[in-house]
């Protein structure tokens, strides 16, 4: 179809997500990263984030993606995601809770905490909490 | 000849068994159902990771060619394809028995392969109990071993597997990895598979113009334990759909000879007792005749 694209978004365990879209968002590891139709062909990596997109009818939807790869195409974009949850699947008191913790750990670091780690699971954490928020 | 009571006594055991055999066998194909789609479910990422990887493989090629530092990527212990003196093969086989060929053809083809590198030294990371009773108990090197999840395993599992073989090859510990899983042909036939996993073969792919956020030598490197990851994956996936399937058949023909035998014993236990009335008959007529 002329002026949509096509969106894939995967994980290792399933197919989330094969839609006409016209419009993405992608949380690129270098910052978000607004797509249209004929967009030129872009490889990258993705970080933490909220992932959205423009559905045929004008509705726009989230999700929380964490790490991965996006591939562009003209005509179509493609998520690989480490991880990616649908806005309105996200547990937003754990995400919330998961988010407590990790920032207790990264600013009172007890030994033997990985810090990096606990950052990591923040912004995983705070992806969910952006994406469920966006959903709303 | 045996009694009447020793007889029905058979029937009744081979008819328990066969309700077990039948309860399996019904068991595996509800779960076969679900194995199956996690294997399928899990096939679109496989397919894309494959083409991205090798379009990045590409470009990090065509990049260092015009750079000049091709042997940069060449270099990458993920790739580097070297002499095998030491091989780590890894064995994918079941828990629990009861499947017919499926462990047996698996332990026989994993001894075939150290038979055939007798040269080079080779070192087993085992799944499942049945791989390990069998290998615990002979002359070879075990580098790691996983029991009880040979149904579950999924990301998790394959994760930590994936971060153990990647890391002992880039420590050069060692050379090549192999894993060798039952795949899911259909619901009759499982193929035992032997796969190189490490180093990884990337044939590139189509060039085309992508505009990299990072240059594709980078790229490469942090997709290739992914790639590594996904093949495990996968094969822990065929490997349960292959199980709940080998399970089944086997069960279906455990269930379908247990009835012929149940026939088989109950003709001959009515033999039995129409052989003994006659006799009885014959002792009655001939104790009247007797008395005349």
């Amino acid at each position: 179809m002329a002026g949509m694209l096509q969106l894939e978004v995967a994980t290792p365990e399933r197919m989330l997500l094969k839609e006409q879209v016209r419009e993405v968002e992608v949380p690129g590891a270098g910052g978000a990263l607004g797509i249209l139709p004929e967009h030129a062909p872009l490889l990258s990596e993705i970080g933490n984030g909220r992932l959205g997109y423009v559905l045929a009818d004008g509705r726009r939807k989230w999700m929380a993606v964490c790490g991965g790869y996006v591939e562009v195409q003209p005509d179509r974009v493609r998520i690989l995601a480490d991880r990616a949850e649908n806005a309105d699947e996200i547990d937003v008191n754990r995400a919330a809770a998961a988010l407590k913790r990790a920032e207790e750990r990264v600013l009172h670091p007890l030994p033997g905490v990985d810090v990096a780690r606990a950052l990591n699971a923040a912004a995983r954490a705070q992806a969910r909490l952006t994406a469920a928020k966006s959903a709303k | 000849m045996p009694s009447l009571i020793d007889i029905r006594r058979r029937i009744r055991s081979v008819k328990n068994t066969q309700q077990i055999t039948k309860a399996m066998k019904m068991v595996s194909t509800a779960r076969l159902r679900r194995a199956q789609e996690r294997v399928i479910n899990a096939r679109p990422f496989s397919r894309m990771a494959g083409e991205i990887l090798r379009s990045v493989a590409a470009a990090a090629a065509s990049g260092a060619a015009s750079s000049g530092n091709a042997e940069r990527i060449s270099e990458n212990p993920l790739l580097r394809a070297r002499p095998e003196n030491r091989v780590q093969l890894v064995v994918v086989t079941a828990d629990r028995g009861l499947a017919g060929g499926f462990n047996t053809n698996l332990i026989k083809a994993a001894q075939q392969f150290i038979a055939e590198r007798s040269d080079q030294k080779v070192e087993l990371e085992l799944l499942g109990r049945k791989a390990r009773d069998f290998f615990s108990r002979r002359p070879v090197q075990i580098s790691g071993e996983l029991t009880g999840v040979s149904l579950t395993a999924g990301l998790p599992e394959a994760t930590v597997l994936a971060e153990k073989l990647t890391g002992r090859i880039t420590a050069g510990e060692t050379d090549a990895v192999y894993i060798l899983y039952n795949e899911f042909k259909s619901i009759l036939t499982q193929k035992v598979t032997l796969k190189r996993i490490l180093p990884v073969e990337v044939e590139a792919g189509p060039q085309r113009d992508y505009i990299f956020e990072r240059p594709p030598a980078e790229m490469l490197a942090g997709l290739l334990p992914k790639y590594v990851l996904l093949q495990i994956l996968e094969a822990f996936l065929e490997s349960a759909a292959a199980e709940h399937a080998a399970r089944m058949t086997a069960m279906d023909a455990a269930t379908t000879n247990a009835n012929d035998v149940i026939n088989k014993l109950t003709l001959y236990m009515n033999r039995v007792r129409q052989a003994s009335i006659t006799r009885e008959i014959i002792e009655v007529v001939s104790g009247a005749s007797a008395l005349e």
